[in-house]
């Protein structure tokens, strides 16, 4: 197994008659992701790159069994987008779209849990690379070669920074179950302790690096989970530590606005819970190497 | 987004907060003209985009036309250098003349997006007039904490709650609520991220009304919002900042010499990062976003020169939505164009990674390459040009 995405997850793509939807999903089928159709409101009944597009997700999931989709619809839309994704019953969505306004999110954050258990939606996003689960499939806009099958997980804000991480373990032999990119928004729909969680629970992961940065509340919440409920290791890098305190880097939620928020504020809070923080950003895959030698019988 | 106090208490005043009567002035002439209209003793305020104007000479009781005339002359056009600017302050263009009011009591009033709960949060303290942070690390215990529902909005007991823990007088805690339905619902309907009245007075008559405002907007929500729009001052921001935004690019300016070109906001934190580890010190933040054309390099360019202190730039992309021979291009024609002489580093990995090594190396430029994070840091850190002992 991987979480949230496999060789068999039937996917759609919200806005793929678009232009930046279909060159995603151009790449995401070429890698043999099972990409079984597109919704475009008004557009049902065409086709894009040989699978069929309809106007609501409801017909998707009736038509062709959609059971996660990928989100690339503009931010006046998205949030709309999305809610209708958890209303037709598929129980994942990633959305990439960046620039989607908090109280939008704030509104889907409620309409999710709406919903009992058994049906509940899991959302990644939004202002994401998305995820890939390497060798099986990926929902995103990542490029899928720089990731070694295997059996790390990767959950971060940043898309390139978690590249950076896949790539240096790819340079040292180390493979990915699933990566996930949970986005830089301040209000996101999965959290770095949902996914942590996720990953605790994946027979076929044995180890996971968590890449946070400055601002927000969710790297110290990751650190309790992973003190109190995890048996494999964590290893950690923040970014920001030359962020200055107040000025917002890049991300919308990249600044740095409460106690505990700065990236020497959270290096200590996961310290503290017994993660292993790389010193250095180049230091990740290293890290996870070391890691993963101290795991196995001599 | 931030708006001036004049701008926010127009707004709040919508809302049904009671503000000090006052005018807004863009010369001594007018700031004595609202004087006049308001009645002696006045209030005169400089309008800018940070907190800390009392203590830095912004704001003044005048009890004479004399008195607002020697201030507003001494304020317009000049910058206002607060604990919250850069030393070089914020230009005062624009004045707020107010009638001035007897205070009897100060309260902390803010409301922000708690990213916690994922609400909006109400935080409240007897001890207004103080900065939040200051509060916050002083006095934790002095904060009271609200978190409002969104589906069924601020509710009449609430209101009642934190207005009989504030201790307010039995018959004001009804004004209370009004106070804080305007701000509840301004937060709401025009996407805030962040209402702040410091301090809400009680007067000597016992009348709340809002001393101070602040607010500032959530920039993914201008779309719909162009009331809100309208009320930008482009003059309090750094204009660096907003000629990358029109390109797409995403500039912060730092006091380092190290210029950095990165895309993803992550990767240029993670590499402004290195730099500091590597001995340097980052002179800016920049993210190039994804698909970035040969041009859109090129603007990235001259936006990183624009800060005179830049003696080395650092190009580090990781290519996924991005390409690696788009960026190599946009590197080489800025160099030509830009008739550069100082050291530039590249270093590129991911998304068409090989054309765009060899256009670089093929440029025959003093391009120095770097095939890892770590390398480019220090390549960069080492290149900068040495001052002659």
């Amino acid at each position: 197994m991987s979480i949230l995405i496999h060789e068999d997850t039937r996917i759609i793509v919200q806005g793929m008659s678009g232009r930046i939807g279909r060159f995603h999903a151009e790449d995401m089928i070429r890698y043999g992701t099972q990409v079984v159709g597109g919704v475009t409101p008004g557009r049902g009944g065409e086709t894009v790159l040989d699978r069929p597009i309809f106007n609501t997700v409801a017909e998707a999931v009736e038509a062709v069994g959609a059971q996660a989709s990928l989100v690339f619809v503009p931010p006046p839309g998205a949030a709309d987008a999305i809610m209708e994704a958890a209303e037709a019953g598929l129980r994942f969505a990633v959305c990439v779209t960046d620039g989607i306004p908090s109280q939008d999110m704030m509104k889907v954050k409620r309409f999710l849990r709406r919903f009992p258990a058994a049906r509940k939606m899991r959302f990644i996003g939004p202002n994401c690379a998305g995820i890939i689960s390497p060798g099986k499939g990926f929902m995103g806009i990542m490029p899928p070669h720089i990731y070694l099958p295997g059996r790390v997980g990767i959950v971060g804000r940043s898309g390139t920074l978690g590249y950076e991480a896949a790539s240096q373990m790819k340079a040292l032999g180390i493979g990915v179950s699933t990566s996930v990119g949970i986005g830089g928004d301040p209000i996101n729909g999965s959290s770095f302790r949902d996914i942590l969680e996720l990953f605790e629970n994946d027979p076929e992961t044995d180890a996971v690096v968590m890449i946070g940065e400055i601002g927000g509340p969710q790297e110290a919440e990751a650190a309790a989970y992973a003190r109190d409920h995890m048996s494999k290791p964590v290893v950690a890098y923040i970014a920001g530590l030359s962020a200055p305190k107040g000025r917002k880097m890049g991300h919308a939620g990249a600044i740095i606005s409460a106690f505990g928020e700065s990236a020497q504020e959270k290096v200590e809070i996961l310290s503290a819970a017994g993660i292993t923080v790389a010193a250095t950003p180049s230091a990740m895959g290293e890290t996870i190497a070391r890691v993963l030698r101290v795991g196995q019988p001599a | 987004m931030d708006i001036h106090e004049h701008q926010a208490k127009d707004v709040l005043k919508r809302f049904g907060m009671p503000v000090p009567a006052g005018g807004i002035a863009f010369t001594p002439e007018q700031a004595m003209h609202e004087a006049r209209k308001l009645g002696y003793p006045v209030i005169v305020k400089a309008q800018v985009h940070a907190g800390g104007r009392g203590a830095a000479g912004g704001v003044k009781l005048c009890r004479s036309e004399a008195e607002v005339s020697a201030f507003a002359l001494s304020l317009l056009g000049r910058n206002l250098v607060t604990k919250q600017t850069d030393a070089s302050g914020k230009p005062v263009h624009r004045l707020l003349v107010e009638q001035a009011t007897e205070i009897a009591r100060e309260i902390y009033l803010g409301l922000v997006l708690d990213r916690k709960s994922e609400r909006i949060m109400i935080v409240a303290s007897r001890e207004g007039g103080m900065e939040i942070e200051d509060l916050a690390e002083e006095k934790p215990d002095a904060l009271l904490r609200m978190v409002i529902d969104p589906a069924m909005g601020l509710l009449p007991f609430q209101s009642r709650q934190l207005g009989f823990k504030l201790g307010l007088a039995d018959d004001r805690v009804g004004q209370f609520a009004t106070v804080l339905r305007a701000c509840y619902r301004a937060f709401r309907d025009l996407d805030a991220t962040m209402v702040e009245i410091n301090p809400l007075v009680i007067t000597g008559s016992g009348d709340l009304i809002a001393l101070d405002a602040k607010m500032s907007f959530d920039t993914n929500a201008l779309f719909r919002r162009p009331e809100v729009a309208a009320l930008r001052d482009a003059g309090q921001e750094d204009p660096r900042e907003d000629a990358a935004a029109e390109h797409g690019l995403n500039y912060v300016g730092l006091e380092g010499d190290i210029g950095c070109i990165i895309n993803g906001a992550g990767l240029a934190m993670a590499t402004m990062d290195m730099i500091q580890l590597a001995g340097g010190h980052p002179a800016n933040f920049l993210d190039i976003g994804g698909g970035a054309s040969p041009d859109r390099v090129v603007a990235a360019f001259r936006t990183v020169l624009t800060d005179p202190n830049v003696s080395v730039i650092l190009v580090n992309i990781f290519a996924g939505i991005n390409r690696c021979d788009w960026v190599a291009a946009g590197v080489v024609q800025a160099y030509r164009e830009l008739n550069l002489s100082l050291p530039v580093v590249v270093r590129l990995a991911g998304t068409n990674v090989d054309e765009g090594r060899r256009i670089i190396d093929g440029s025959r430029l003093p391009l120095m390459s770097a095939d890892t994070l770590a390398a480019a840091a220090n390549t960069a850190v080492k290149a900068r040009p040495t001052i002659a002992a």
